[in-house]
C-alpha cells in the first residue's frame, strides 16, 4: 500500500507560497473596481431593543452619499444552519439581539464619508429586558429573544444508550464535576470583506472572505430573491477561518443589496474590532459531567448535562450541540452513556462552529475528569485510556463506526514520551513546579450530513504537459490547494509544479459543501484522484495506441508514461496530450470526478444516532508545564503529539497544521476568554483579548502512528482540527500533575492559580468560584 | 483639504494628493495600489501592516503619510530584485512558515529590519523580535525556523 510516490508524502512548498511571500496574492479587501462604492454598517448599541423608526434622511442627504439601507430595504430573509429555523436577518427586522446586530448600511463615495453617514443615521429603539447568560435564559420568566423559542431554547439534543442508571449501580468508583469554557475567537488576522457587483442584466458578482463560498452562492440568491443562475461568487485568497467564515454575514448581503441600489461596485471591509464584537465566538459551555468506572479502571458509564450559550442567533448551532454531545462516545468505549444537551439562546455574539466544533468543549470535561478518577482510583492515566482505548473495528453506541485507527499505539508512544520527559526534568525546582499531562482524540475526516456532500473535481491538461484542477473547495491556510494538487500530480505521474490549481468560481468550479470539519483532503481528495483517473484513463487510450499496447499496461511516472515491464517503450507526457489533442479525431482531455462517503447512516441531531464520517482520526497529545507557585504563572514549556492521520501526504504542511492547533490550544487554556458585561465586549482588540505570540511558541515533538485508511485519498484522514480537542486537557492535566489543583474552568489565570495554591481547601474548585 | 507630498517606495518617488490624516498604510493600499502591506486591526496590535523606513521596522497603520516624507519606505513589494525573492522571502516558502498568508508581509518586514540589525540572532532574540506581529494559523514555530534558517544563509542584504 506504501509505495514509491513522487509528490505524496514529501515535504513539498505550498503551491501559494510564493505568491503570499510576496504580497502578491489577492485577499477580498484587496480588491478595488473602477467607480466602487465604500459601504459601512451601523449596528445596535442595545442586546436587546425593539426597533420603532429608522430615520436615514440625514445620512442619506450627505455628499457623497449614494444609498441608505435597512431591514425596510430587504424580503427579509432569516438565515439559519437548518434553513427551514432560519432566525438571523441579515439586516434587523423588528428587533435587535445583539450588540453588533447589523441595523443598516451605507453606501458612498468613500470610507470617511460612508463613516460620516452612518452616524447620522437616527434609530430610535425600544429598549427591552435582556438576557446574557444561558442559564438565567432558560429560566420560566426570562426575557423571550424569538417568540417561537420557548424558555430561550434553540436546540435540544438528547443521546441515551444502553442503560445508565443500572451500569452506575455496578461502579465502584463514581464522580460528578461541573465544568466550564468559555467564549473565544476564532482569531484570524483578515476581517471579514465583502466587494459585490450587480450588473444591469441582473447578475450579481460576488468577491468575499468566505471559507465556505458556497453557503454564499446559495443564500445571496435567497436573500436578494433571484435565481441562483444571476449569482456567482468568485473566492480571492482567504486570511484565515477557522469556522469563522463559513457562513454568509450581513457584510455580504448588504454589499450585494448596496450595489443593487446604485449600480456600481460596493467593498465593505469590517475593522476587527466589529470582528471582535460583532461576528462569532466559540460556544461557551456549562458542563455537569458524571463518569462511572470499574475498579480496573473499565469505564462503565456516563452522564453528561450541557448548557451552551449560542448567542442571539441559530447559526450552525444544531450541529455544534449534536458534536459535543456525540464526541463523548469517542476515543474510548462507552457502553452506556446519557448526554442532554441544550442550545440557549442569549443576547450575545452568536456562537458557531470553531476548529474542533463543540467536540473541545465535551472533551476537555471528560479528559480532565478522567484523570480525576485515575488519580483518586491510583490509576495510571496512561494506562486507563489504554484500556478504554477504540479499536479498529469497533462500533460507538452511537453509531460511529471504526475503520482504521492507531489510538491505542499513540497512547503507548506518549506514555514512553512521558516516562522520558520525567527522567529528563525533577518535578520540583524551588519554586517552580513543573507537571505532565495528557489527553486524548478522535475527529472526524468530513461529517455526512443531510443535503449535499459532494465534492467536484476537474482536471484539464494542457499540452505542455501541464494541469489544472479545480474543486469547490476552499484553502484557508490549512494547505489543501496543494495537497489535492499532489494527488492529481501524482495519480497523472506529473510533479506538484505542473498543477495549476483554480480557485472556486461558482460559474463553473463544482459545487461543494464548504471547508468544514476536515472534510476537504479526505473528501474533496477522494475527488480529485478520480478526476485525475479519468484523465490518466483517456491518455492510456492514446498511448496505448501510440505504443502500440493494451491501455492497463501504460504507466504514468514522473512526466513519462511507458509500457509496463518496457520502459524503453516510452513518451513523454507532454508530448502525449500533443498527440492525443493535434490527432485527428482530437482529443480534449477533461477529467471529472467526484466523491461522497457512501453508505454512512446519515446522522440525527436530535438523538445523535448515525454514522458522521466514514473514516475518524485519533491522536494523544503530552504537554509538560512549569507552575510558578509565587506569581502563579503557567508555561508551558514543551508539547508532543502522537497522531493517527493515516498516511501524511505533505509532513511539512501536517506539522504546521499540529504546531498552530497546539499552540492555539495554549491560548484557550492559559489567555483567551471573551469578558462581557451586560451583553457588551470589553475586550474588542488584540490588545485586550489576548492570543498566543511568537514568545508562547514551545517545543514540539511531532509523531504519527502507522496507519493507512483504505478510504481515504492515498490512505490519509484528517488531522491539525482534531488534535486541539485534546491540547487543552493535556495542559490542564499538567497544571494538575504540576499543583494537585485541577481546574474546571478555563482560561487559568495566574490569579486562579495563585488563589487555589493559597487555600488548598478550594483544591478541585478553583475556577468557578471566582 | 488634500496636500501634496512627496513619498519614496521601495526606490520610486510619488506625488500624492492625501489628507493630512490619513495613515501611510491608507496611501500604500489605496492611493499606490502596494495591497501587499495588510491591514489586520488598523490599531497597531497584530503587526499585519509593518513597513520598513530608514531601516526600521514601523506599522504603516500608526504612521501619517505625512510622518514618512523625505524618507526610505520599504514594502513587501520592494523585496523581489531582478525577479528573485528575498532570502527571507525564499526561507518562509521552504520551511513551511505561511499558511493563510494574511500575516506574511507584516512577519517578514519585521524579520527583514531585525536581521539587518542583528544578522545572527539567537531563538530567544527571534521570538523577542517576532512578538509584536500576531499569527493564528502557525503557531509560529515555522516562522521562528525560516528567520533562523534565513539568518544561517544571508543576512541583511
Amino acid at each position: 500500500m506504501k509505495m514509491d510516490y513522487v509528490n505524496i508524502g514529501k515535504r513539498l512548498p505550498r503551491v501559494d507560497a510564493v505568491v503570499k511571500a510576496t504580497g502578491e496574492a489577492k485577499y477580498a479587501g484587496d480588491l478595488s473596481m473602477p467607480g466602487m462604492l465604500h459601504g459601512k454598517m451601523l449596528r445596535s448599541p442595545y442586546p436587546h431593543a425593539r426597533i420603532l423608526d429608522i430615520d436615514t434622511s440625514a445620512a442619506a442627504r450627505l455628499t457623497g452619499v449614494r444609498t441608505v439601507i435597512s431591514g425596510n430595504d430587504t424580503i427579509g430573509f432569516k438565515a439559519g444552519g437548518i434553513s427551514a429555523q432560519g432566525d438571523e436577518p441579515y439586516l434587523a427586522l423588528d428587533k435587535v439581539r445583539f450588540i453588533g446586530d447589523a441595523v443598516a448600511a451605507v453606501a458612498a463615495i468613500d470610507e470617511e464619508t460612508a463613516a460620516e453617514a452612518r452616524d447620522l443615521i437616527r434609530v430610535e429603539y425600544d429598549e427591552l429586558p435582556a438576557v446574557v447568560d444561558p442559564l438565567a435564559a432558560m429560566a420560566e420568566n426570562a426575557p423571550l429573544i424569538h417568540d417561537r423559542a420557548p424558555k430561550n431554547i434553540s436546540f435540544k439534543t438528547d443521546l441515551a444508550y444502553g442503560d445508565v442508571a443500572q451500569a452506575f449501580r455496578k461502579c465502584d468508583y463514581v464522580r460528578e464535576d461541573r465544568f466550564e469554557t468559555t467564549p473565544i475567537r476564532h482569531g484570524f488576522i483578515e476581517p471579514h470583506a465583502a466587494l459585490a457587483v450587480w450588473d444591469q442584466s441582473g447578475r450579481v458578482s460576488f468577491w468575499g472572505s468566505k471559507q465556505s463560498p458556497y453557503f454564499t452562492y446559495r443564500n445571496l440568491a435567497k436573500a436578494l430573491n433571484i435565481p441562483l443562475s444571476r449569482v456567482r461568487v468568485v473566492q480571492p485568497y482567504i486570511g484565515g477561518g477557522f469556522g469563522g467564515k463559513n457562513e454568509m454575514f450581513d457584510v455580504d448581503f448588504c454589499a450585494a443589496l448596496l450595489s443593487q441600489k446604485t449600480g456600481k461596485p460596493v467593498k465593505i471591509v469590517v475593522s476587527q474590532q466589529e470582528v471582535l464584537y460583532a461576528y462569532r465566538q466559540r460556544h461557551p459551555t456549562v458542563i455537569d459531567l458524571k463518569t462511572g468506572l470499574k475498579k480496573d479502571g473499565t469505564i462503565l458509564a456516563l452522564d453528561a448535562h450541557i448548557v451552551a450559550d449560542g448567542g442571539a442567533y441559530l447559526s450552525i448551532g444544531a450541529l455544534s450541540l449534536y458534536l459535543m454531545c456525540a464526541f463523548f462516545c469517542m476515543p474510548y468505549r462507552l457502553p452506556n452513556m446519557r448526554a442532554k444537551g441544550y442550545r440557549v439562546y442569549t443576547n450575545t455574539q452568536p456562537s458557531c462552529a470553531m476548529r474542533g466544533h463543540g467536540v473541545p468543549q465535551s472533551r476537555q470535561a471528560a479528559e480532565t475528569q478522567l484523570d480525576l478518577a485515575a488519580g483518586e482510583m491510583g490509576l495510571d492515566p496512561v494506562e486507563l485510556r489504554l484500556k478504554n482505548a477504540l479499536k479498529p473495528g469497533e462500533t460507538t453506541p452511537n453509531g460511529f463506526k471504526i475503520t482504521s485507527c492507531g489510538l491505542e499505539e499513540s497512547i503507548v508512544a506518549a506514555g514512553k514520551i512521558i516516562a522520558r520527559w520525567r527522567r529528563e526534568k525533577p518535578k520540583d525546582d524551588g519554586p517552580t513546579k513543573r507537571g505532565i499531562g495528557l489527553g486524548c482524540y478522535g475527529y472526524t475526516s468530513g461529517p455526512r450530513m443531510a443535503g449535499h456532500n459532494t465534492a467536484g473535481a476537474v482536471i484539464k491538461v494542457h499540452e505542455d504537459g501541464g494541469i489544472s484542477l479545480a474543486t469547490g473547495s476552499t484553502d484557508v491556510g490549512q494547505g489543501s490547494d496543494t495537497v489535492l494538487s499532489q494527488i492529481a500530480a501524482e495519480v497523472l505521474g506529473v510533479r506538484l509544479e505542473d498543477i495549476r490549481y483554480g480557485m472556486v468560481d461558482s460559474d463553473i468550479t463544482p459545487l461543494d459543501p464548504g471547508t468544514f470539519g476536515s472534510r476537504v483532503t479526505f473528501i474533496t481528495g477522494n475527488a480529485v484522484r478520480i478526476a485525475a483517473e479519468d484523465a490518466r484513463g483517456q491518455l492510456a487510450e492514446v498511448a496505448a495506441n501510440a505504443l502500440e499496447a493494451n491501455p492497463h499496461d501504460i504507466v504514468f511516472h514522473d512526466r513519462k508514461v511507458y509500457v509496463v515491464g518496457s520502459p524503453e517503450r516510452s513518451l513523454p507526457f507532454s508530448k502525449l496530450v500533443k498527440i492525443a489533442q493535434y490527432s485527428a479525431t482530437g482529443k480534449t482531455i477533461l477529467g471529472r470526478g467526484y466523491w461522497a462517503p457512501e453508505g454512512l447512516e446519515v446522522v440525527n441531531f436530535e438523538t445523535g444516532r448515525g454514522n458522521m464520517s466514514a473514516a475518524y482520526s485519533f491522536g494523544t497529545q503530552v504537554a509538560e508545564v512549569e507552575v510558578d507557585t509565587e506569581t502563579g504563572t503557567t508555561k508551558v514549556t514543551r508539547m508532543a503529539m502522537v497522531h493517527d492521520c493515516g498516511q501524511p501526504l505533505n509532513e511539512m504542511l501536517m506539522e504546521g497544521q499540529l504546531e498552530g492547533s497546539a499552540i492555539g490550544g495554549v491560548g484557550h487554556t492559559l489567555m483567551e476568554e471573551i469578558v462581557r458585561r451586560d451583553g457588551q465586549t470589553m475586550n474588542s482588540s488584540f490588545l485586550e483579548y489576548r492570543m498566543p505570540t511568537s514568545l508562547d511558541a514551545c517545543p514540539l515533538e511531532i509523531l504519527h502512528t502507522d496507519t493507512y485508511d483504505e478510504i481515504g485519498p492515498f490512505g490519509a484522514k484528517e488531522t491539525g482540527e482534531g488534535i486541539q480537542v485534546a491540547v487543552v486537557p493535556a495542559i490542564v492535566n499538567a497544571i494538575h500533575d504540576a499543583t494537585g489543583v485541577a481546574f474546571k474552568r478555563i482560561p487559568i489565570t495566574s490569579i486562579m492559580v495563585l488563589d487555589a495554591l493559597k487555600d488548598e481547601t478550594k483544591t478541585g474548585q478553583a475556577g468557578i468560584e471566582d | 483639504m488634500k496636500k501634496q507630498i512627496r513619498l519614496a517606495v521601495n526606490g520610486f518617488e510619488y506625488d500624492l494628493l492625501v489628507k493630512p490624516h490619513w495613515t501611510l498604510l491608507q496611501v500604500l493600499r489605496d492611493e499606490i495600489g502596494h495591497t501587499g502591506t495588510k491591514e489586520g486591526c488598523g490599531k497597531g496590535e497584530c503587526g499585519a501592516c509593518t513597513v520598513i523606513i530608514d531601516g526600521e521596522a514601523v506599522l504603516a497603520c500608526l504612521t501619517l503619510a505625512f510622518q514618512a516624507q523625505g524618507k526610505s519606505i520599504l514594502t513587501i513589494e520592494g523585496l523581489v530584485r531582478e525577479g528573485r525573492l528575498d532570502s527571507l522571502q525564499e526561507a518562509f516558502v521552504k520551511h513551511g512558515a505561511i499558511q493563510c498568508g494574511y500575516c506574511t508581509p507584516g512577519m517578514i518586514m519585521t524579520s527583514k529590519a531585525f536581521l539587518s540589525k542583528k544578522p545572527h540572532p539567537t531563538e530567544a532574540e527571534i521570538k523577542k523580535a517576532l512578538s509584536g506581529n500576531l499569527c493564528r494559523c502557525t503557531g509560529y514555530v515555522k516562522i521562528i525556523e525560516a528567520v533562523r534558517k534565513a539568518s544561517m544563509t544571508e543576512t541583511g542584504k
